[in-house]
């Protein structure tokens, strides 16, 4: 039996509404599914769930950045009113320590929340959990922490700091860098830094827990609830299925809210403790130590090249911070090995261990300081050659993976290089710095190009087709604002052959069908990989039902295919009945139609299953076999800096970006336009400032921590010159979340040269740095 | 819990009684105080709720100045379309200011009470240290980080930056402070920090902001709020400066100038060398940067605040020149 299914896949050259796709199909502008919800405030967010005999923690950070605790004195908080339990190291439930997100074993059986050893300010050391919010924040301002200090190394510019730790594994050469280099007849070598940087989400972390039984149910905000499961299950020693996590809408994560963090701990602890839910929430102050940022970063970056420009040699050093105890790599290596062509490369990257929190993944980790690295040498080459820099980028254009040496499955970046060009004006720039003004603004174009790789793995889903004709879909996948819900509302509409209107999509809960983690763009691209199997053979049922159930109105036809399209079903020639999808179903006595469809290898095991879900060591390397797969993004910025107050302002953005496919073109922009959003904070205003003395950062609130205002942002142009991509995925995307705001650094520094003669090489650029 | 008790004042007496009280602290917009209250600086006892009392919401606007009660709002005021026309620095330097939530709850009485943004000020949890908030603790902001503290009027004792924009504007055109029947110069109603930055206005226990006039004149007509920081919008400023300016008949000889400066000192920053220099002077590119340097007289810094001293001449001059165009 053959079932049709209109696929828009190979249709048109995106695959998406600019070849005319409906706005209900996949590659149709339709809105947010869940905006209505969001705007009336109906969304129910993790720890707004109302539950009988809630306690309320609060969480005692520690004051030093290194040393000892020495006594905590609980007697006042312990008394205060309402006050339930003081936890401290040595009244917190004992935990088992929990493998590490690719599933590694525990260094440490045992795991407490709540430390002893002090690494860095702003690290948890005890909780008070109360009847009310209040009485929490009134009794924790009552411990009293005592502690032995020692010398903390702050930062990566901390005399003590060292050269730190090589990583062998980040290392990446071929040919004879450095010999290649001293020949070059043009050489530039210049030293580029990144600051701490914070996702800072609107929704602050926290959580619910409660117990029943040996029975966890953790209300979370989450990118990942199986991979959180599985650490909550780890820690409290029960099996994974009696953890279940619900987050059904997330305020922002950017990469901060994949793992099970220790104030989760802490909080399901004292649920335990106590039998009763609990609700702990960070404070504002609190996200900037209760996990990590991205870590700051120090790259040297050295071309050697022609006088034509053509590149010989790239020798690149790259340093990232990381945590006295943890382990944080930010391969600084990424992009400087891709984007261009080289005969001789070497990269080579060490790991420095500061008194911090550990870094984390924050929106295109590696990738995003790699590109400030090389986007902004190779512009520093331009000038030094007197070669336009998008022209220097087109002679060296790495016509295949200059480092993997295999063929791109698809990349359009010439093709960015042109669109954006052309919209932008680019020809009618001059090339001199300081040549173009208006009054006292100097205004300087920049270019710059990203990318990011297409990070692949299994997904899990079912699709119900229900009595009334409507269609339900579950997943444990998360949606944080990217579109989830609607672009499977789009792929199970248009799989089955019905209305968006009549899809109910289902995610956020453990209890769904398993999804890895919403990381590294790469849900989409699985998720409606998933959703369009399961679809497709919950429509396999419904056609063979129509077909061979006695009862049905087709059985008479014979026919051997049928064809279901906005509810309706059909035969192909039209030579039948014509009913809807409810009808049949009532015709042969079913109240829905069930399937499941996961993209797991066909002979994958249940610990397969388990793994591929619970932890990242299956995602499928972007190398794999015959091809290297990447999304990429070309960046034109305008930039108006005034020559006395030297403050940058960003005037104009065009950006083409290759994703492939795009499963909802409105959705993409409007992920691709956060993502240039989130470069213009990275390049002007987010810096983590840091006391030196104390080891702590000062501008830890959204006041002082400043991310970019609307009256930051000009108009922004985005546009998609992607094609279906189909070695990256099942329906032609690649990936979107990620890739924009990789190279709109460079850009805007690239840009402020151009304007003024000035190159910051230290981010962000802040008006002390120009005038 | 930290308990407290609220009062709601039915008259204006009522409430400076009550104020009188130690541990009581008025309430108006709570943009500023709820925000300490929960940084653990301001741990009143009582709250005084003054926003219901009636008929200090007024702006009144005649020939003689402007009278804008106490608990008139930021956005009322700079939308007002006689402060926009008689008063433009005014207009301008409140909607420069935080942000259109903030500017719809704040009152100006609060906007002028507003404490210094010094990050070791605010965090008692984790800088002990602070003259301005414990006497004689010392100050955790000196050798620390200070991009955003003072380089005018800074002590030893202190060298927190007032952020406020408005009072910036309102020292500019010779504004007054009424607390009821007694009336101070805006200039006199805010304190140098000295030895004693605890101690930041003078006003006394039991008095209260009743309302703020600005005299007319020729120069706050011609007038201009410029703000300057990194952020275009709710960030407070690197540097600022309200400028008002009145020229002879001629149109080019300045006859009044007044400047003041935001951003850069302990206190709202009269800048009268600057004014001095100029008056009676043709208004020129090279002579008002050159007199604008007068700004920074006797500035000190502490390191990462340097910048503030390049750049305050360089926002004042602007703001003059800005003003000379328009004649
Ligand atoms: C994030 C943020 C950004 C900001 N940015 C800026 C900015 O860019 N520029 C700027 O100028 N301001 C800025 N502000 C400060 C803001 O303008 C003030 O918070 C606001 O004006 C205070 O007014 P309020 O009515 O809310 O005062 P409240 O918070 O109610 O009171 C503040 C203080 O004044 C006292 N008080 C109130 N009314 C009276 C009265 N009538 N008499 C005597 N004492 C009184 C109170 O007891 C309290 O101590 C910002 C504030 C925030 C939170
Ligand atoms: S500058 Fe003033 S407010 Fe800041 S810490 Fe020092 S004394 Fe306190």
């Amino acid at each position: 039996m053959t079932v049709h299914i209109a696929s828009t896949v190979h249709v048109g050259r995106h695959g998406d509404a600019s070849d005319g796709a409906l706005a209900e199909a996949v590659g149709g502008r339709l809105s947010r599914v869940d905006g209505p919800a969001k705007i009336t405030g109906a969304a129910r967010y993790a720890v707004e769930q109302q539950l009988e005999g809630l306690a309320y923690a609060v969480l005692v950070e520690s004051t030093i950045a290194s040393g000892k605790v020495r006594a905590i004195d609980t007697k006042a908080a312990g008394a205060a009113p309402g006050v339930l339990k003081v936890l401290t190291p040595d009244t917190i439930i004992s935990l088992k320590g929990a493998s590490d997100w690719f599933g590694t074993p525990p260094l440490h059986k045992t795991y407490c929340p709540l430390a002893r050893d002090i690494t860095f300010s702003g690290q948890h050391v005890a909780a008070v959990v109360a009847d009310t919010f209040e009485q929490a924040v009134a009794a924790a301002a009552l411990l009293k922490v005592s502690y032995d200090e020692t010398p903390a190394i702050v930062d990566l510019s901390d005399g003590k700091a060292g050269d730190g730790i090589p990583i062998d594994a980040m290392t990446k050469e071929w040919g004879d860098a450095p010999a290649a280099f001293a020949s070059a007849p043009v050489r530039i070598c210049a030293a580029y830094n990144t600051p701490r940087e914070y996702q800072a989400p609107m929704e602050p972390h926290g959580l619910i827990a409660r117990w029943e039984g040996d029975h966890l149910t953790v209300w979370e905000p989450s990118q990942w609830l199986d991979g959180m499961a599985r650490t909550y299950a780890e820690w409290f020693d029960i099996p994974f299925e009696n953890v279940r996590l619900v987050s059904p809408y997330i305020g922002g994560g950017f990469g901060s809210k994949a793992l099970a963090l220790s104030h989760g701990a802490v909080a399901a602890s004292a649920a335990k403790m106590l039998g009763r839910p609990v609700r702990l929430v960070m404070t504002r102050p609190q996200t900037f130590t209760g996990y990590g940022g991205r870590a700051a970063t120090r790259q040297t970056v050295t071309i050697g090249a022609g006088h034509d420009g053509v590149i010989q040699s790239i020798v690149h050093r790259g340093v990232n911070e990381t945590s006295m105890d943890g382990m944080w790599v930010e391969p600084l290596g990424s992009v400087t090995s891709i984007m261009y062509a080289t005969p001789n490369f070497s990269s080579k990257q060490n790991v420095v261990r500061v008194n911090s929190v550990v870094p984390g993944a924050m929106r295109a980790p590696g990738e995003n300081p790699s590109a400030f690295g090389i986007e902004s040498a190779i512009d520093e080459l331009a000038y030094e050659v007197g070669i336009d820099p998008l022209e220097i980028r087109l002679r060296n254009y790495a016509e295949q993976d200059p480092h993997a040496k295999k063929a791109w499955s698809t990349r359009q970046l010439r093709e960015a290089f042109a669109a954006g060009a052309e919209r932008f004006g680019w020809a009618r720039r001059t090339p001199q710095p300081r040549s173009m003004r208006d009054g006292n603004q100097l205004i300087g174009w920049g270019v710059a190009a990203g990318t990011y790789p297409v990070r692949r793995a299994y997904g899990e889903a079912i699709v119900r087709i229900l009595a009334d004709g409507s269609v339900e879909v579950e997943s444990s996948s998360i949606d944080m604002g990217q579109g989830t819900y609607t672009i499977l509302a789009q792929t199970a509409a248009e799989t089955v052959g019905v209305p968006a209107d009549n899809v109910v999509v289902k995610l956020g809960d453990s209890r769904f069908p398993r999804a890895g983690v919403t990381g590294g763009s790469r849900l989409a691209g699985v998720m409606t990989g998933a959703v369009y199997k399961a679809a497709t053979s919950a429509l396999d049922q419904l056609v063979g039902l129509a077909i061979s159930d006695q009862r049905s109105p087709f059985h008479a036809l014979q026919a051997n295919t049928l064809v279901v399209a906005n509810g309706r079903i059909a035969s192909p020639r039209g030579d039948g009945p014509d009913i809807s999808i409810a009808e049949l179903l009532k015709s042969v006595g079913r109240d829905h139609i069930e399937a499941t469809g996961d993209t797991m290898p066909a002979n994958s095991t249940a610990e397969d299953r388990y793994k591929n879900y619970t932890t990242i060591a299956m995602s499928v390397p972007h190398t794999e076999g015959d091809f290297s797969r990447h999304s990429w993004c070309a960046h034109f910025i305008e930039v108006r800096v005034d020559e006395d107050f030297g403050t940058v302002r960003v005037s104009r953005v065009v950006s083409a970006l290759d994703s492939g496919r795009l499963y909802n073109p409105k959705l993409a922009e409007s992920q691709w336009k956060g993502g240039i959003i989130m470069g213009i904070g990275q390049a002007l205003l987010e810096e983590g400032i840091m006391d030196r003395r104390h080891g702590r950062i000062v501008n830890n609130n959204l006041a002082d921590y400043l991310v970019p205002t609307n009256a930051d942002i000009p108009d922004i142009e985005v546009i998609s010159v992607g094609i279906p991509d189909l070695h990256s995925s099942v329906l032609g995307g690649k990936g979107v979340g990620e890739l924009a705001i990789v190279g709109v650094a460079p850009a805007i520094a690239n840009a402020v040269f151009h304007a003024t003669g000035k190159r910051i090489r230290d981010l962000p650029i802040t008006l002390e740095k120009l005038i | 819990m930290r308990d407290f008790s609220y009062f709601r004042a039915s008259s204006l007496d009522a409430a400076r009684q009550a104020a009188a009280l130690p541990g009581t602290m008025l309430l108006a917009g709570g943009t500023t105080l709820i925000d300490l209250a929960k940084c653990g600086v301001a741990e009143p006892d009582t709250l005084v709720d003054i926003t219901h009392l009636k008929g200090l919401d007024r702006i009144d606007v005649n020939e003689r100045g402007a009278t804008i009660g106490a608990l008139a709002k930021m956005g009322h005021i700079a939308d007002h379309a006689d402060i926009k026309s008689r008063f433009p620095a005014i207009s301008e330097a409140l909607w420069q200011a935080a942000s259109a939530q903030i500017r719809n709850m704040a009152t100006i009485g609060g906007n002028l009470m507003q404490r210094t943004r010094c990050p070791y000020f605010r965090g008692p949890a984790n800088f002990s240290a602070c003259n301005k908030r414990e006497p004689g603790s010392g100050c955790s902001a000196i050798g620390g980080v200070t991009r955003g503290h003072a380089v005018l009027g800074t002590s030893e004792a202190c060298i927190a930056m007032y952020p406020g924009d408005l009072a910036t504007a309102l020292v500019a055109f010779d504004a007054t402070v009424h607390l009821g029947e007694r009336k101070l110069l805006v200039d006199d109603f805010f304190l140098l920090p000295g030895s004693t930055p605890d101690r930041e206005h003078a006003i006394e226990p039991g008095e209260m902001i009743t309302s703020i006039e600005i005299p007319s004149s020729a120069a706050a007509h011609r007038s201009t709020y410029l703000k300057i920081r990194d952020r275009q919008s709710y960030e407070f400023a690197a540097a600022s400066a309200a400028v008002g300016i009145e020229f002879e008949a001629d149109g080019r000889t300045i006859r009044d100038l007044r400047v003041a400066l935001g951003g850069v000192a302990t206190k709202p920053w009269r800048a009268r060398a600057v004014e001095e220099a100029l008056k009676g002077k043709v208004l020129e590119p090279e002579t008002v940067r050159a007199a604008s340097r007068l700004a920074v007289e006797g500035a000190v810094d502490h390191g990462a605040n340097h910048y503030k001293i390049e750049l305050a001449p360089r926002v004042v001059a602007r703001a003059i020149l800005k003003l000379g165009e328009t004649a």
